[in-house]
């Protein structure tokens, strides 16, 4: 139960940035690198504020914002002096590295003895168990994981329900168009490069906010731990994807939620099963590029194969 | 009333691919009137309207309308101005949007764009009934991603998104071009509804003399970057499709013989 409780709580976590990459991979269709480096930031500018004795809710704000700012500056660097796409992200994810040892000024800091963003769910869920356990499902559960839970759980609610809200409204609306079709904004009045550093912005604020939340639930902020978020984040968007169809705003939000949290499980069994951690991103990539590769292949498997059964009916008709 | 004034534009200055796409085109276009632009290919037609739309800046030359002067303003500052629709039938709509989204955007050409909610019941019932003038069956598949629709569709919605606000210039690029001729008619048809119920200004490249003798009130015609006639009023109304090739031939033959001319002097000069 712990490791079906923690992958979920890692899942709802992870799947901010989950969202995040899908606004900047799918909606604004930016190839954003930003992401590996924000996540950090957001971890490590909360975790610092935290051992400073910043109110939790402060200090993972302020994450979310220091996100956005290294979002701002990619989009930038690609509207503004006409750097291309990847290469912008590269830049800020790079430079990203050493402001976050900067930031911290070492390369871990530990949380375990700060306040965390869970501590008033721990506090009302702890009056009301009577103790530092309490039932779930039947299941005998700490409490301090299941206010963890209940907090990401309730962030991730009003996140969710915010940019539901958000991307139909009539700015929203002409953000997904400016990604869609840039010509077209720019014909209705809306400079779609403003676009992009606003979506860019929005995307790495959520990629911030789940390394604040992450670093909380962890009980660390390291300086490694945004290496391959990206193709994490790729990946749950992949699976979203295959689980809903990605017409409305509101579904495709839901899918990237569900496909985090099902990525994570299935990462926590086959940890469980023996697969050694350190295989864990050499897995995802190859997961990924599968995903990426095998429907065009196999679309073109499929037309060969057609083709050659109609060349073999053709020679053999006359 | 729309001034252009001495436009040029060069692509490639001073590079062996040089070309002079605009050489100095002067257009004005009075309140109402529906003016057609015909020429050969390459002449310098969507350079034109590019420039006026704002696709890039000219190298010289203003673009006025009613008297504000544009010219530096960026494409999407136009757009509260300018309603345009494109060659592409894709270029015009968001594919992977609804047809109501694509709609909704066009409500707000040009205008701030809020938090309210895009897509109201209110708003619905609007786009229902302006859909619905388009005579395609249209208004049922609101819901739709408009990628999903045919090319004829996408154009005829194009437009109707162009002119939802009345624009004070509108912009057509062959935008029949590119259809089969049925949906192109049909769409040519719309055209010029539209314009003469909204009373537009209007700016149209056509590749139709057809559609260039029946259409416009002003036809213009360019050749090399430059207008090399205009033919308006009784003339316009005399004007038949055998006229305007007439024209052209004249045009091309004269150039002939300037290279002709030119031809002499290089041997003589040698
Ligand atoms: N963005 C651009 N970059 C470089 N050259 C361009 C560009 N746009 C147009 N040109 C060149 O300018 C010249 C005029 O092109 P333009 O597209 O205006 O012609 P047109 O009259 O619209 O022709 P068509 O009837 O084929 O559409 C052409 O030689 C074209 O190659
Ligand atoms: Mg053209």
């Amino acid at each position: 139960m712990t490791l079906v409780m923690g992958a979920f709580t890692i899942g709802l976590i992870l799947s901010l940035l989950t969202i995040g990459v899908w606004l900047a991979f799918r909606v604004l269709r930016f190839t954003d690198i930003t992401v590996d480096g924000s996540l950090t930031l957001g971890a490590a500018v909360a975790a610092v504020l935290l051992v400073r004795g910043a109110p939790p809710w402060a200090a993972t704000l302020a994450g979310a914002a220091a996100g956005g700012v290294a979002g701002f500056t990619t989009g930038m660097l690609h509207t503004r002096f006409k750097i291309q796409e990847l290469l912008s992200g590269i830049l800020v994810m790079t430079a990203l590295y050493s402001v976050n040892l900067r930031v911290m000024g070492r390369s871990n800091v530990s949380l375990l003895s700060t306040k965390s963003i869970a501590d008033p769910a721990n506090r009302l869920l702890t009056a009301w168990a009577g103790g530092d356990s309490l039932l779930l499902f039947g299941w005998r559960v700490p409490v301090s994981e299941a206010a963890m839970l209940l907090t990401v759980l309730a962030v991730m609610a009003a996140i969710g329900l915010l940019l539901r809200v958000f991307l139909v409204t009539h700015f929203g609306t002409a953000l997904r168009a400016a990604g869609d079709n840039a010509q077209m904004i720019r014909a209705q009045g809306v400079d779609n490069r403003h676009m992009q550093v606003f979506g860019l912005c929005c995307a790495n604020a959520l990629v911030g906010l789940a390394g604040a939340l992450l670093a909380q639930y962890q009980g660390f902020a390291d300086v490694q731990m945004g290496i391959g978020m990206i193709v994490w984040g790729l990946a749950s968007v992949i699976i979203g994807e295959a689980l809903v169809s990605r017409v409305t705003p509101g579904l495709a939000l839901a899918g990237a939620v569900m496909g985090t949290i099902l990525f994570r499980l299935l990462i926590a069994i086959a940890l469980r099963w023996g697969l050694n951690p350190n295989d864990l991103k050499l897995v995802t990539a190859l997961f990924v590029f599968a995903a990426l590769v095998l429907p065009g292949q196999a679309k073109a498997w499929c037309a060969r194969a057609r083709r050659l059964a109609d060349n073999r009916k053709g020679r053999g008709a006359p | 009333m729309i001034e252009v004034r001495d436009i040029r534009k060069t692509f490639f200055a001073g590079t062996a691919n040089e070309v002079r796409a605009l050489r100095g085109v002067s257009l004005d276009i009075p309140e109402g009137c529906f003016v057609a632009v015909i020429g050969t290919n390459g002449s310098g037609k969507s350079t034109l309207l590019n420039a006026i739309a704002g696709t890039f800046a000219p190298d010289a030359g203003e673009v006025r309308i009613d008297g504000r002067d544009i010219t530096r303003w960026s494409e999407s500052r136009r757009a509260r101005l300018i309603g345009r629709v494109f060659q592409n039938p894709f270029a015009g709509t968001a594919a992977g949007m609804t047809v109501a989204e694509n709609l909704a955007i066009a409500m707000r050409r040009g205008q701030p764009r809020g938090l309210g909610i895009a897509l109201s019941r209110r708003v619905r019932d609007e786009m229902i009934e302006r859909v619905r003038t388009l005579k395609m069956g249209l208004e049922t598949r609101l819901d739709n991603p408009i990628g999903t629709l045919s090319g004829g569709q996408r154009q005829a919605l194009t437009l109707l998104m162009a002119t939802w606000l009345k624009p004070r210039l509108l912009l057509l690029d062959e935008h029949t071009a590119a259809l089969d001729p049925k949906s192109a008619a049909q769409v040519a048809e719309l055209t010029r509804q539209i314009i003469r119920r909204d009373k537009l200004t209007a700016l149209m490249v056509t590749h139709s003399m057809q559609q260039a003798v029946e259409l416009p009130d002003v036809i213009v015609m360019m050749h090399g970057g430059q207008i090399v006639r205009q033919v308006a009023g009784a003339e316009r109304e005399r004007v038949r499709v055998p006229d305007l090739l007439a024209a052209f031939d004249h045009v091309r033959r004269r150039e002939q013989l300037d290279e002709g001319v030119a031809g002499v002097l290089r041997a003589q000069y040698r």
